[in-house]
């Protein structure tokens, strides 16, 4: 149908959707950008607490650990696939830390536990879809209930608490001032990914999947290896942000990260990545994560419940998708 | 067409082999009156799937059934407390849920945005809205009225009106899907949406449709649940979104769009409702509840996948597995 040929050191590739809508997506961040800082702004004129470095600094906890996640999401969803079992596997990390804890490990252990924990959800992920072929929204609704399942065969209705002393760092710690650690990790993360995605061979794969599977594998991709990758990649953050959460808390309870997996998707959509794959940028995810940060700030300083906040978020993720669609559908009469 | 009706056998095979499994240990669960309890426990978890079935079939996916249903609950006890009468009452959890649908169907329909996404969205916003209306609050037994909460445990000829009442959609369901142009047109949006334009079907009518009904089952669900177990909040069913797509996974509705029965979605709820009435039984603790319904719906699409797998020639894997 189309000519769509894939250069990994080529421009985009010269498909007739994808020229005008990355032009859109130069705007979109640009956009995104304006309306974090007219966030910004209308916060600290409604709450003269805002401007204070060390609220600030407790306002990055609102996004950072779901922005972890989103970056890998990000990726997952540029490919055509998505995830909806993170919020499960960060309950199901969590509770494998919390038996290693229970048992008397060290912080070495259970941070190394939730990498592998999470690494294993990814990898259970994958290899349903990637290797079986199954498809990747039933797959993660499937686990999503069994990840989380688990966690409450393991702790009914009691939590763990008593963490050591030391795992307290990775989630409450400060590495200068009132940079936290979740901030340097979450940092790391945004540029990481943004290399991965958008500098090497590996990324343009991803997008090429995300564009056209089949012509990716015509040209020699090998497109169940990349996903497979990329839910590993979503695994690993899982725990990594499992391990923040945890740290952060001080507890596991079985309903930890309950919903994680809606603001995720909704950051990853905010920031301009097509819900049907195939384009979109990490920076744009960085900044959503910052406006989704300002957003619930703003709203808690003003004691906004955490139930209307999860019904603007909410309405934000059909918002996002539907402003642009509405203008196109009014331009076109 | 053998398939299917093969897979709907396997299907009832495994719910009498499971109930013959429990029944060896504890003869008790087997009693008629027990397994009128089971129907009744599981039509809620009937009606919705039916809806989801519908959904599914065209292509989408509805995970805001159960908000949608807490919604429409909490609005029927509020609406019982002003002193509406109960059939008014009923009209309007039905005429709620079905303009609840109505929105993410609109959504889907006319702005062309993936109905996960959507339902995704509209699942917080309709929780959200019931603390909007309620601040929270709970309403408990004693601020319903009597006709309330009696008339879905009123028992007619053995079994509660609200076993009947699924038993009657359920027949209702079967008729529609295998009699009526628009059952007809559920199958064709999702077996093959541009043959489907081309015989002169709109697809995204067909998927508003689908939206509309599963939203109108939901609100009839709603009052159900809430008169049932006579307390309405927040959270109620709070997850049933998933129970609903695993029973349809489990029923052997395909994920893809297109292929599914009335039987095998009924079924498919009945193995859940069976599995949830049995565990307190063999004496396994309720929060086992969730991990076996993660783990049936993985073994479901598993075993929905073998089955449907292309006998034709195959050069190339199949590429895309996006739904």
């Amino acid at each position: 149908m189309t000519d769509a040929t894939v250069t990994p050191t080529g421009r985009q590739i010269p498909d007739r959707l994808v020229s005008p809508l990355a032009r859109a997506l130069k705007s979109w961040e640009m956009l995104l950008l304006i309306v974090a800082a007219a966030i910004f702004i209308a916060n600290s004129l409604a709450s003269p607490y805002f401007l204070d470095p060390w609220n600030l600094s407790d306002a990055t906890f609102n996004f950072t650990e779901k922005a972890m996640i989103a970056f890998a999401m990000a990726m997952l969803i540029v490919a055509g696939e998505i995830d909806l079992s993170v919020g499960s596997a960060i309950a199901l990390c969590s509770t494998v830390m919390g038996l290693a804890m229970a048992a008397g490990a060290g912080t070495p252990v259970l941070v190394l536990l939730g990498l592998g924990t999470g690494l294993a959800c990814g990898a259970f992920n994958g290899l349903l879809v990637a290797r079986f072929g199954l498809p990747s929204i039933v797959v993660t609704i499937g686990t999503m209930s069994l990840f989380r399942g688990i966690s409450y065969i393991v702790l009914g209705d009691s939590a763990f608490t008593g963490y050591p002393a030391s795992f307290a760092w990775f989630g409450q710690g400060y590495v200068f001032w009132v940079i936290t650690v979740e901030l340097v990790i979450f940092a790391i993360a945004a540029v990481i990914f943004g290399i991965v995605l958008h500098r090497t061979n590996f990324g343009r794969m991803v997008y090429a999947i995300g564009n056209n599977a089949t012509a990716a594998r015509f040209s020699g991709i090998r497109v169940e290896r990349v996903k497979f990758i990329l839910f590993l990649l979503t695994g690993l953050m899982s725990g990594i942000a499992a391990i923040c959460l945890t740290s952060r808390l001080g507890s596991t309870r079985p309903s930890i990260a309950t919903g994680f997996e809606l603001e995720v998707v909704t950051i990853v959509v905010l920031g301009g990545i097509s819900i049907l794959g195939g384009s979109g940028s990490i920076p744009g995810v960085v900044i959503a994560a910052l406006v989704m940060g300002l957003v619930t700030f703003g709203l808690g300083l003003l004691n906004v419940p955490g139930i209307v906040m999860s019904i603007i978020v909410g309405g934000l993720l059909i918002g996002v998708i539907a402003l642009p669609r509405l203008w196109t559908m009014i331009r076109r009469r | 067409m053998s398939l299917l009706k093969s897979r709907e056998a396997i299907l009832a095979l495994a719910i009498v082999a499971l109930l013959a499994v429990i029944a060896s240990r504890f003869p008790a669960f087997i009693t008629p009156r027990n397994l009128a309890g089971v129907l009744t426990d599981t039509s809620p978890l009937i009606l919705l799937a039916l809806g989801q079935m519908a959904v599914i079939l065209t292509k989408c996916i509805d995970l805001s059934v159960a908000a949608n249903l807490a919604l429409c609950g909490m609005i029927a006890a509020l609406m019982d407390g002003m002193g509406v009468p109960l059939p008014l009452i009923l009209l309007a959890v039905i005429a709620l849920g079905a303009g609840l649908g109505a929105v993410n169907g609109l959504l889907v329909w006319r702005l062309g945005i993936p109905s996960i996404v959507v339902t995704l969205g509209t699942m917080t916003i309709y929780r959200g809205a019931i603390f909007l209306l309620t601040g929270g609050a709970w309403i408990n037994a004693h601020q319903m009225s009597d006709a309330f909460k009696a008339f879905p445990r009123t028992v007619v000829a053995g079994l509660p009106v609200m076993a009947w009442i699924a038993i009657a959609i359920v027949a209702g369901f079967a008729l529609l899907m295998l009699r009526t142009p628009l059952g007809r047109a559920f199958y064709a949006v999702g077996g093959n949406p541009h043959a489907a334009v081309y015989t002169g079907i709109s697809v995204g009518r067909t998927q508003f449709a689908a939206f509309v009904l599963a939203g109108a089952l939901a609100g009839l669900t709603g009052y159900l649940w809430v008169a049932r177990y006579a307390v309405a909040y927040v959270d109620i069913a709070g997850g049933f979104e998933l129970d609903v797509v695993a029973a349809c996974v489990i029923g052997g509705i395909a994920i893809a769009g297109g292929a599914g029965s009335v039987v095998g979605a009924v079924m498919g709820a009945l193995f859940l409702g069976i599995i949830k009435n049995a565990l307190p039984v063999v004496g396994i603790s309720p929060f086992w509840q969730m991990a076996i319904s993660g783990s049936a719906i993985l073994i479901a699409i598993a075993f929905n996948a073998r089955a449907n797998r292309e006998a034709g020639r195959i050069i190339l894997k199949q590429a895309e597995h996006r739904t």
